[in-house]
């Protein structure tokens, strides 16, 4: 690895990073904020909500929710910050070695003398970096807000713990995904288009299979692979969707590799 | 003499498109040899191969003797390269980037950076994007020379020079070839390349067409011959080794290559007015590879 790239490709990151965390953090925030009315209000709720149609509260994830308890709000807000976090990663992994040919530096970088193998352990490490550092303040912004804003309710905090653990392999799909896509198209054209793409087409993906109850397509989801509401419900993640993503994760490395180590660099202009 | 760069029946495909086909020459340590072609013809291709920054179709490509796709992160210590089109990181002040660029490299280029940028009179402490587009160019060449590399790959480098910058330019690498640096350097403007290079290789279509001294392609190669006469058709001048033949008014020039003694023979049958023999120009030459 270099140090020197990765200190680079760091610091270049760090305002998204920031800014990132921040935003999901006020999110989180404003959100928690709002369960001591929902806790009050408790059977108005479960009245309300039982007069919505089925499919809308599967789409939200909310069909097995229980909105008055700390971590079943909790679960709800998660949904929401993992959406954000999905869509961190995914542009993360389409900009990361793809930046360079857009803005023609990729001439610059890899005429060094460093090998192509060097230069994405840096990138993937730097990213890696911005992400953990996101999830910090995720930790920071659940465990402070709920507690906060439960008002003495009672919640779990190891669960809670595993549901955030959990951010780790959801980011990771996400970033090299995104990455190992990004090397197999010629040009990425807009960073911004193909992350929205792939994290709210998982996303959709998810809250579809809510709705339709298909099996299969929910299997292709870390939405579902590392939903909250379950990990409420069971006490745990079901391991065997897990090692879906983790899979995933593996093979997208393995390809990111492969193809950045042949990967022809198309003329500047 | 140490080659330095040299390459084997070197072949690049994208695809189905053509990029070069079975390129193959040597460049000895200290030469400045040019590499002349056309747009599209391969040169960047070529440079590119070199560079590690695209990977072979098939043939070989060393550097100072050593693969230079398997060995290229270590030999690249020692290559410098300025690209025709010049792009760095705009948020990044042009100190910065320099010094971005010198930490890749085994040693402390800090001194070399401040005389280049000096003698190029470069303005260190501006942003990147602020910069206009020569002044780009100035960092790029700062950026190739830094650490002091004994090879430099020059890819059409005076585009978005003013011709005083261009001077210059050619004068510090002069200045680099002097002290033993080898370079290479390619251009489709023939006079730069006439200026700066010992030697030439042409390049067309992607293939190799011609490699020599520049002063062979032009003493031994080819003469310019205009005769003045009355009645003359060009026609007459019909024999093995003329060609470009054209008449303009009462004068008709062409190109000559062989033996001297027959050409003359034959112009002996006139009663010239008038008659020059010259060399050739670069451009000339290169005209006549293209036809």
């Amino acid at each position: 690895m270099s140090t020197t790239i990765f200190a680079y490709e760091f610091r270049t990151r760090l305002r998204s990073v920031v800014t990132w965390a921040l935003a999901l953090a006020v999110l989180i925030a404003v959100y928690t904020a709002l369960f001591p009315s929902f806790a009050e209000e408790a059977e108005l709720m479960k009245q309300l909500l039982a007069n919505f149609p089925p499919e809308l509260l599967a789409a939200f994830g909310m069909t097995d929710l229980d909105l008055t308890t700390v971590m079943g709000f909790f679960s709800l807000v998660f949904l929401f910050v993992q959406v954000g976090l999905a869509v961190q990663a995914a542009h993360y992994g389409f900009d990361l070695v793809s930046v360079e040919e857009r803005e023609m530096t990729a001439d610059f970088l890899l005429t060094k003398p460093v090998t192509r193998t060097q230069i994405l352990t840096a990138k993937l490490a730097a990213a890696l970096a911005g992400l953990a550092l996101t999830q910090a303040v995720m930790w920071g912004a659940s465990f402070g807000f709920v507690n906060l804003f439960r008002e003495g309710r009672p919640y779990e905090p190891e669960v809670m713990a595993l549901i955030l653990a959990g951010l780790i392999p959801f980011q990771l799909f996400f970033l090299m995904v995104g990455v190992v896509v990004s090397l197999l198209v010629r040009r990425v054209r807009s960073v911004t288009f193909y992350a929205l793409a792939l994290a709210l087409g998982m996303y959709l993906l998810s809250a579809f299979s809510d709705i339709t109850g298909d099996v299969k397509l929910e299997n292709l989801t870390p939405f579902k692979h590392f939903d909250a509401t379950y990990v409420v419900q069971h006490g745990g993640y079901d391991l065997s969707l897990v090692a879906i993503s983790v899979v995933v994760i593996i093979l997208a490395t393995i390809g990111s590799y492969r193809l950045y180590r042949r990967r022809d660099i198309p003329t500047a202009a | 003499m140490t080659v330095v760069i040299e390459a084997e029946k070197l072949t690049k495909y994208y695809g189905k498109a053509r990029g070069i086909i079975d390129v193959s020459f040597q460049v000895n340590e200290g030469e400045l040899f040019g590499f002349i072609g056309p747009n599209g013809a391969g040169k960047s291709t070529t440079i590119r191969l070199f560079l590690g920054l695209i990977y072979p179709t098939s043939g070989k490509a060393r550097i100072f003797g050593q693969d230079a796709i398997r060995n290229g992160p270590q030999l690249r210590q020692d290559i410098g390269y300025l690209p025709s089109e010049v792009f760095y990181y705009e948020g990044m002040k042009v100190i910065d980037l320099l010094k971005y660029s010198a930490s890749f490299y085994k040693k402390d280029c800090t001194k070399r950076i401040y005389e280049l940028a000096d003698y190029m009179e470069l303005e260190l402490n501006r942003r990147i994007e602020d910069l206009s587009y020569g002044n780009k160019k100035k960092v790029g060449i700062v950026q190739g020379l830094l650490h002091s590399p004994r090879l430099l790959f020059l890819d059409e480098p005076t585009s978005g020079l003013d011709p005083l910058m261009q001077r210059k330019f050619f004068d510090l690498i002069r200045r680099e070839n002097a002290q033993g640096v080898t370079v290479f350097f390619s251009s489709h403007i023939l006079s730069e390349v006439q200026r700066l290079c010992n030697r030439v290789g042409i390049i067309r279509e992607g293939r190799i067409v011609e490699i020599a001294d520049i002063r062979t392609l032009q003493q031994n190669n080819y003469k310019k011959i205009r005769v003045y006469a009355d009645g003359v058709e060009p026609n007459a001048f019909q024999l093995p080794g003329v060609t470009n033949i054209e008449k303009a008014n009462n004068s008709i020039h062409f190109f000559y290559k062989g033996d001297i003694n027959l050409i003359m023979r034959k112009l002996s049958e006139f009663n010239l007015m008038d008659i020059t023999i010259e060399e050739p120009t670069l451009e000339e030459i290169f005209m006549h590879y293209y036809e």
